[in-house]
């Protein structure tokens, strides 16, 4: 019921109120960039590949020369919010909260809701489409505590969007480019590379390469899953686990860890730091890396010891 | 030099060279995916073609930030970081780090029981913890330069992505588990998804160490920071005048 085409639908929706706002606004650039991103979401499935990806280079092209700027958007007066507070007391926080436990109990019970081909989420997508239901409720609650029309709904959440701005279009796009460096073969390029320079004798050593190996591509390519099998190629397995002799669960769990520790360092992990950054209306876009960066380099000293001593 | 092509690599040279330089984002990410492909001698319209199905095929991405907005926008209209923040200032023993830290906790241990979607910046950090995190904050120095704000802010993003970074993926069904026990089955070594996910505990231990103790010392070192602040702004109105 509850597919993935139909939140890709409300996404349209979604997208398409921003553009009329900015176009209202006289801001046509972020207009066309929003109303591109619409039609993707609406039309994507029945569109040649090769115009997406011409209407992806245009508004990259936008938003990359500036084209997608923030807009205007009334708020209530803080006396009018805190009389809303007054009258709402702790209903406030009950469309706020509806939001995640609602999606855990969709994941867990809801799931199972099914009949003869049918099923009420996607059982593929279950937490993205239970997501949408816990959204959807939510959504109505907030409506009725607080007596606003539709439209308004229509209107915050494109303020929000428009705060986040083009940071929105960098998680898909760096997952684009992931799978075209898939393609070019980077993958296989870095490990025959690893493989050619690197010979370590000392057990050390080569834990100290695998781990940094982990963390330095995930850094590159934003995503620990994707330098997994390359560096786990390259340096874990010959190196390792078979020159070695060590245990390859644990190699894997601790070597998964060091390539988290990249992504907390890495503005390729975009909706991981650069998207919160703009969520949360910082104006440095690396700030929440910053924030991470001392914890994410103890870790990794901490994992390349745990890794040794566990492993040998 | 090695005897196989190291063309595939431009885009990723493209990529450090842009953030260090930094250029906008997009732009840079735009030029890498156009430099891979010119330097694997890709024709335009197959470019095109394969940017538009990854595109298309990853239109799941943005959902999980997009589908809560409107309910998280509608309860700010009415005051719900207002209220959050009320809430906390009421209870006494609340700081900052503090708040953090039980945070960090509670995002771990439900992370490693497979609730991941129990938090997240959307949903929680930027309606609820933030406000709150910055509010446990005031209640004891008043207004807040924008500098500080940003810092708890920061911080607080940081902590919902360690909490469930580190939390997760000692969970047995997650997808990174199940990846790794394929690619090594693949490989020719057979290894058991549970070891897998309990040789991941340590790390995880120490993660909340290492994280938990730098929230402990937030408290100190933010008021250290309002410190160089205040006295900074005295000093910036006497050169106005």
């Amino acid at each position: 019921m509850i597919s993935m085409t139909l939140l890709y639908y409300v996404a349209a929706v979604l997208f398409f109120a921003v553009a009329f706002f900015s176009a209202k606004d006289k801001r046509y650039s972020s207009a066309l960039f929003w109303f591109s991103y619409g039609l993707i979401f609406l039309l994507g499935d029945l569109m040649p590949p090769a115009l997406v990806g011409a209407l992806v280079v245009l508004m990259a092209l936008v938003a990359g020369f500036g084209g997608v700027k923030g807009g205007t958007y009334q708020t209530l007066a803080l006396q009018q919010r805190l009389d809303s507070v007054k009258r709402l007391g702790n209903k406030l926080f009950v469309p706020a909260l509806m939001i995640p436990l609602l999606t855990v109990f969709s994941v867990l019970v809801l799931v199972h809701i099914q009949g003869d081909g049918w099923s009420l989420l996607d059982q593929n997508n279950a937490t993205l489409s239970a997501l949408g239901l816990a959204a959807f409720l939510a959504i109505l609650a907030a409506l009725y505590l607080t007596r606003e029309k539709p439209q308004q709904a229509l209107k915050e959440s494109s303020r929000l969007i428009e705060a986040i701005g083009w940071a929105f279009l960098l998680p898909q796009l760096l997952a684009t480019l992931g799978l075209l460096f898939n393609q070019a073969g980077v993958g296989e390029t870095v490990s025959q590379l690893t493989s050619l320079y690197l010979n370590l004798n000392h057990p050390l050593l080569a834990v100290a390469c695998y781990a940094i190996g982990m963390a330095l591509f995930t850094i590159i390519m934003g995503n620990a899953f994707a330098a997994f099998p390359v560096i786990t190629a390259g340096i874990g397995i010959p190196l390792l686990v078979i020159q070695h002799g060590g245990n390859p669960a644990i190699m894997a769990a601790i070597g998964m860890f060091c390539g988290y520790c990249g992504t907390l360092l890495t503005p390729m992990a975009a909706n991981f730091n650069i998207v919160p950054a703009a969520l949360l209306e910082l104006p440095d876009k690396n700030a929440v890396i910053k924030a991470q960066a001392p914890t994410a380099v103890l870790l990794l000293g901490v994992n390349i010891i745990l890794m040794y001593v566990l492993m040998f | 030099m090695p005897d196989f092509s190291l063309w595939p690599l431009l885009g990723i040279a493209v990529v450090m060279l842009g953030f260090l330089l930094k250029f906008n984002p997009v732009l840079v990410v735009t030029v890498a995916a156009f430099a891979t492909g010119m330097a694997v001698k890709m024709p335009i319209l197959t470019w095109l073609e394969s940017l538009g199905t990854a595109f298309i095929k990853t239109r799941n991405l943005p959902l999980i930030l997009l589908l809560p907005l409107a309910v998280i926008g509608l309860l700010e209209r009415h005051g719900l970081r207002e209220k959050a923040q009320g809430w906390i200032q009421n209870i006494k023993a609340a700081t900052t780090g503090r708040l953090l830290l039980v945070y960090l906790a509670l995002r771990e241990s439900t992370a490693a029981a497979g609730l991941t979607s129990l938090g997240g910046h959307p949903q929680v950090v930027r309606p609820l913890l933030s406000p709150m995190a910055e509010a446990a904050f005031e209640k004891k120095h008043l207004t807040l330069p924008d500098k500080i704000k940003f810092k708890i802010r920061a911080m607080s993003a940081a902590t919902d992505n360690i909490g469930l970074f580190f939390g997760e993926d000692i969970f047995v069904a997650f997808g990174a588990i199940i990846l790794m026990h394929t690619f090594l089955r693949e490989s020719g070594i057979e290894t058991d998804p549970l070891q897998i996910a309990l040789w991941g505990i340590p790390t995880a231990i120490a993660a909340f160490l290492i994280h938990g103790s730098r929230l402990l010392r937030f408290d100190a070192y933010l008021a250290r920071q309002l410190k160089n602040e205040l006295k900074q702004v005295p000093q910036q109105e006497q050169r106005h005048d």
